[in-house]
């Protein structure tokens, strides 16, 4: 008897732990930061500035749901995650969102508990190796040995790669970027492998890049995006529509420099109207301030601004905008409407 | 006082569970087991509550679908197209080989720099103290990126092999020291060469016939026959000459440039040879410090007394000391060696791919089963430490004082 109810206090009481977990935002505001999950370290996407603050292209959507939910682009905890334990640390609350090069997969979004609310980078897998080696293609690679991030897409991708194309090649299993960057500059492996991105922003570290050469095979589409836990729709559509404000801030050439110029007074576009409170109220449906775009864009510009930052061709990472351009360019960005 | 010697009262009351002396510890401990097993049962049903909130299922299902990742070093053949299941036994085994090598290294460095702690030569007492001393002091971890540190920055790459590359295979061609691992010659069998091996295990079997027999002489007759030599010609002269008579049915494949890498022969990994030294290098200081304790545990007496015989020092170590030593150092050697199998779990820091590495990491992070690999993994781990330590205790038992 006395065990029964004992028990099913523990049943009530767990029942609550999982309902608790469903207001990542009261929790947030409460705490008066975001602990958002990010790359340990990884040139453009997310490392330490010479004063110790974060900075990258990644990290810029963290500081815009900070900006968008606390009204501070600098209220974010940012804790470093490797790829093998950035989805656990995600599903056990240790952080409210991960924006850490994350492909967006049917078994990560269905079957680890975990939502995927966005593409900020459409991305592909590929190789580089040194130039001198003298391969122009990832299909000369029979009997590389290949460097490879543990706990990525990449890692299948690979085996599927060189299985479908009947080559044979040596995985060199590494468990940060730093890692592989080490141990493909000793020699230790021919190849690198990592999604494009990810190997133009390690190149742009070496010494002499441009010993390093990129092979023109893409062999999987990575769909680079945040993540959120599953179960709390409400934190999952403000992360999603942060997103998108920040690509139809670029869209309607809304940049950090002239946003608080255009919040003054209604313009006559209303979607720029809605989306920076002079008219609706669509930042109260999400639970925020009326102003959330204003704070979002005038504290890390609009999508196109923070690419051209942090990962643009004019930066030592050096990528062209490409599929990550917007609709209106040939590109896959394409906001939903803020209506 | 009279109502206790006179006639007992037999019946129980309630309180008597507490206040009398002979239930209160029965009580106390049903109470103790009540309280571990409900915070147990808090324990699961927390977990399985929250993992249907997360909206997951506890399943080992994902066992047996397609792993889709490969792994570099195989005991058994393994492809990506192989189930998670193979995948960590894959890594099993890839566990056991390096604790087992290690096991049996570091017992030896650990023997030897133990005695020789103890040596009077100051020099070498003073080296073996440092060696322990900074061994044991630092942690494993850091030995471990060391060693791979030095195998894969000091070493040449595979081109460097080529011509004008200013590195060259030693032991005449056949032995390759890249950053990428030790190649080694990789033996052939032919036909007829399990009659060379069958030969083999023979003169092994009889050379160990060859000590008991000659014990039993030395016993019986005081004779001594040279064991060493008779050993030593058993060893090699039948296995040699079944070798020559077959036709030489083995022969070895050299390790070749070809491609991106050497070809053909045996490739050892850096990642095998760095986790290899560096666990035994780490345990072996541990070892070093049972051994001495074990010694010094030996009373000062039995070598004066064996020394009052006439015996050299080495004999009066191998024949009187050592053997008493052993019962003192089997106990806690075998903590060791089991502190060794799970220091292996540190494999993933140099890419080795052990078990915590296939199913406790890739395999986890692909299929999202953390509780269940984890467990998995935690039973592996405690049943190769049950394994170990009951092995042990049997053969402690074997060498221990027979009091009779």
């Amino acid at each position: 008897m006395k065990k029964s109810i004992f028990l099913g206090t523990l049943a009530v009481a767990g029942l609550a732990a999982g309902l608790a977990s469903a207001q990542t935002l009261a929790d947030v505001q409460a705490r008066g930061s975001l602990k958002c999950g990010s790359n340990e370290g990884l040139a453009g996407f997310a490392f330490p500035d010479a004063n110790g603050n974060m900075q990258g292209f990644d990290v810029a959507l963290c500081r815009a749901i900070a900006a968008a939910t606390l009204g501070d682009a600098q209220a974010v905890e940012f804790v470093p995650l490797t790829s093998q334990t950035r989805f656990t640390a995600l599903a056990a609350g240790e952080v409210d969102v991960l924006v850490r090069n994350s492909t967006w997969t049917f078994t990560r979004d269905n079957d680890l508990g975990l939502d995927f609310v966005g593409v900020n980078y459409y991305d592909g897998q590929g190789f580089m190796v040194r130039k001198d080696l003298g391969v122009s293609s990832a299909r000369e690679l029979d009997g590389a040995t290949v460097c490879i991030q543990t706990g990525t897409t990449t890692e299948l991708n690979l085996a599927d790669f060189f299985r479908v194309n009947a080559i044979s090649y040596e995985p060199v299993p590494v468990a940060t970027n730093a890692e592989g960057q080490q141990q493909y500059l000793a020699g230790a492996c021919d190849v690198y492998t990592t999604d494009i991105s990810g190997l133009a922003a390690t190149r742009a570290t070496f010494e002499n890049a441009g010993d390093h050469v990129i092979l023109p095979e893409v062999v999987s589409k990575e769909p680079l995006g945040p993540v959120v836990r599953h179960g709390d729709n409400a934190w999952g559509d403000i992360v999603r529509w942060t997103l998108f404000a920040l690509l139809a801030a670029e869209e309607h050439e809304i940049t950090s420099a002239n946003v608080r110029e255009i919040a003054s007074a209604a313009t006559d576009n209303p979607e720029i109207n809605r989306m920076l409170g002079t008219e609706g109220e669509l930042g109260q449906k999400l639970g925020l301030s009326s102003d959330w775009i204003v704070n979002v864009i005038s504290s890390v510009g609009n999508y196109g601004e923070i690419f051209e930052a942090y990962i643009g061709e004019n930066t030592p990472v050096g990528l062209a905008r490409g599929l990550n351009a917007q609709w209106t360019n040939g590109g896959l960005m394409y906001a939903m409407p803020f209506n | 006082m009279a109502d206790m010697t006179g006639t007992p009262r037999d019946t129980f009351r309630l309180s008597q569970l507490l206040y009398d002396a002979r239930y209160r510890s029965m009580t106390i401990q049903v109470i103790a087991a009540m309280l571990l097993m409900l915070s147990l049962a808090w324990l699961v049903d927390n977990t399985v509550q929250n993992l249907a909130a997360l909206g997951k299922d506890f399943s080992f299902r994902f066992l047996w679908t397609t792993a889709g990742y490969d792994i570099n070093q195989q005991i058994i053949p393994f492809s990506s197209q192989d189930t998670h299941a193979r995948a960590a036994l894959v890594g099993i085994l890839n566990t056991l080989l390096v604790a087992f090598m290690g096991c049996i290294l570091a017992t030896v460095i650990g023997v030897l720099a133990g005695v020789l702690r103890l040596s009077k030569n100051f020099v070498v007492a003073g080296i073996m103290t440092f060696y322990v001393e900074a061994m044991r002091n630092t942690p494993l971890l850091i030995w471990i990126l060391i060693v791979f540190a030095v195998m894969t920055e000091a070493t040449p790459q595979p081109r460097d092999f080529r011509e004008g590359g200013g590195a060259s295979m030693i032991l005449w061609d056949s032995v390759a020291i890249s950053n990428r691992g030790v190649f080694v010659p990789k033996p052939l069998w032919g036909e007829g060469s399990g009659l060379v091996v069958a030969v083999f295990l023979l003169s092994i079997a009889a050379i160990f016939i060859l000590r008991r027999v000659a014990r039993k002489r030395q016993e019986q007759t005081g004779e001594q026959l040279p064991v060493f030599r008779l050993s030593l010609a058993l060893f090699f002269i039948p296995a040699l000459l079944a070798f020559f008579v077959m036709g030489q049915p083995i022969t070895l494949e050299m390790p070749e440039l070809g491609g991106f890498n050497f070809v053909g022969g045996i490739q050892i990994r850096n990642s095998l040879i760095a986790l290899w030294l560096a666990l035994s290098l780490y345990t072996s200081a541990f070892i070093a410090e049972i051994v001495r304790s074990g010694i010094l545990a030996v009373s000062r007496g039995q070598t004066e007394a064996a020394f009052a015989l006439g015996m050299q020092p080495n004999r009066t170590m191998q024949l009187v000391i050592l053997p008493q030593a052993l019962r003192v150092i089997i106990p806690p050697l075998i903590s060791q060696f089991l502190n060794l199998t799970k220091n292996s779990s540190l494999a993933l820091a140099v890419g080795y791919m052990d078990v915590r590495s296939t199913l406790g990491g890739i395999t986890i992070n692909q299929t999202g089963r953390e509780i269940e690999g984890i467990l998995l993994l935690g039973t592996f781990y405690l049943i190769v430490s049950l394994i170990i330590s009951s092995a042990m205790n049997y053969y402690n038992s074997s060498v221990k004082l027979k009091e009779r």
